[in-house]
């Protein structure tokens, strides 16, 4: 089990450094934006991932709820946690991104201001896994999870419609309107490492969660027995 | 016990509580009249700008009056242990969730009644739009804000440092149902566009989260 986790990690580094020398040498430069659309190569494979995370999240709490197993609930933890740094890379990668581009870092945009929200959420998840006491929190953290993920759609949709009231920036050279084949060559070897990293991640994170589970235990026994004596 | 008898005894129960000790009705009333009163002396607002502007400081004003009021919700029901004798009892759990959830809504609705003329004194607004519009939207945004925040003040209820939870958890979700308020309050007053979309969006809103409260309200009321 150990060698095998050892091997995925070594596999998953090598595959990431395949895809940076894939995004930063390989692929062309840009013509109208030049260098910094290279940063695109990082902020659509981590957004990717984020999403994977809060998915994972939701699955893994309503299992929680059904089955009441705690390995499910240390999946949620874990994805959730994980979720929340893809997302906040997605957040200071864009505005990175928009400032030379749009020339300005931040735009109240359908998408830019869901992700937003998406964070504002599964943090509020996580202060709550935090701030709840001994045995609820897996509970409570769960029902929330699945407030939050109900809610997306209702956001994308409210500030979509929010939004086309009002004039948009103009996108600068649309980058999904025809890919150059380098280019989504270097964007797909991207997305499949970022999306191995998030696994090792969320695996690492799982296990923390377990033996966190295990120490807690431990000092509840120990608390019990201490009663007694 | 079925459920309408529930309901109805733990909802007037609560109600003949607050109208003899009107504590949360007093704490909201006077924290969103030091609210309207700031807010007016930060942006001493022309006529022209405060229907502008309104839809965002009457709809931030009850947001924030309401968290009062909801964190209330179930602090009474801890002490003498009322709510692991509601868990025992074969009482229906939605029963008492949705007693909560109508008081208060009435709680939030008799607030705004009573703090609606004085938004309009102090702020100057005159409606250009239809102003019944507003009552609906009053009526669907508070049942929004009301719903989500009794079944996350029973959320809250079980952490520590509770009453700083409540808000961290209800207003990430409460945005897109903000949003639709403000908006649509706003369309109305300026009479610039319909706030048809917004209307139904908080419709949807409603539905949706008040089903999934339902669905998860013994699931957590029941949580060790």
């Amino acid at each position: 089990m150990k060698s095998l986790s050892i091997a995925f990690v070594i596999f998953t580094l090598a595959l990431l450094g395949f895809s940076t020398y894939q995004a930063l040498v390989v692929a062309p430069t840009e013509q109208t934006m030049g260098e910094v659309q290279r940063i695109f190569y990082y902020h659509v494979p981590s957004a990717w991932v984020a999403g994977l995370c809060f998915a994972v999240n939701f699955l893994a709490s309503v299992v929680y709820l059904w089955k009441r197993s705690l390995n499910a609930d240390a999946v949620a933890a874990a994805s959730a946690e994980v979720g929340v740094v893809f997302c906040t890379i997605v957040l200071i990668t864009g505005p990175i991104w928009a400032r030379p581009v749009w020339g300005i870092w931040w735009t109240w945009d359908a998408r830019l201001t869901t992700t937003l929200v998406l964070w504002l959420i599964y943090v509020s998840y996580l202060v709550l896994r935090r701030f709840a006491a001994g045995g609820q929190t897996q509970v409570l953290a769960a029902a929330l999870a699945i407030f939050g993920f109900v809610d997306v759609p209702i956001v994308y949709m409210s500030i979509r419609w929010f939004r086309t009231q009002h004039p948009q920036p103009v996108m600068g050279g649309g980058q999904n309107s025809g890919l150059a084949p380098e280019m989504l060559h270097a964007f797909l070897w991207n997305l499949l490492a970022f999306t191995f990293v998030g696994i090792c991640f969320i695996v690492a994170r799982y296990r923390l969660q377990l033996m966190e589970n295990k120490v807690e235990a431990a000092h509840a026994q120990l608390a019990l027995q201490g009663g007694a004596r | 016990m079925s459920q309408i008898s529930v309901t109805r005894s733990t909802l007037l129960k609560d109600l003949r509580m607050e109208w003899r000790s009107k504590d949360a009705i007093n704490s909201m009333l006077f924290f969103s009249l030091l609210v309207v009163v700031i807010f007016s002396f930060a942006f001493n607002p022309t006529a022209e700008e405060s229907r502008q502007i309104a839809g965002g400081l009457v709809w931030v004003a009850f947001l924030f009056a309401a968290v009062v009021a909801l964190n209330q919700t179930w602090a009474r029901e801890l002490r003498n242990q009322v709510l692991d004798a509601y868990r025992v009892s074969p009482a229906p759990p939605n029963a008492l969730f949705l007693a909560k959830v109508l008081g208060n809504f009435l709680f939030v609705v008799i607030l705004e009644t009573l703090m609606a003329p004085l938004f309009v004194v102090f702020y100057q607004l005159r409606s250009v739009g239809p102003v019944w519009q507003l009552v609906v939207v009053a009526l669907l945004g508070t049942w929004a804000l009301v719903v989500n925040g009794t079944f996350f003040a029973a959320l809250s209820i079980r952490t520590r440092s509770r009453e700083i939870m409540l808000p961290l958890i209800l207003f990430p979700i409460s945005i897109p149902a903000l949003l639709a308020m403000v908006d649509s309050t706003t369309t109305i007053l300026t009479g610039d566009g319909t706030p048809d979309f917004w209307l139904k969006m908080l419709l949807v809103y409603d539905v949706v989260f008040t089903l999934v409260c339902l669905l998860l309200f013994e699931t957590v009321l029941n949580a060790e």
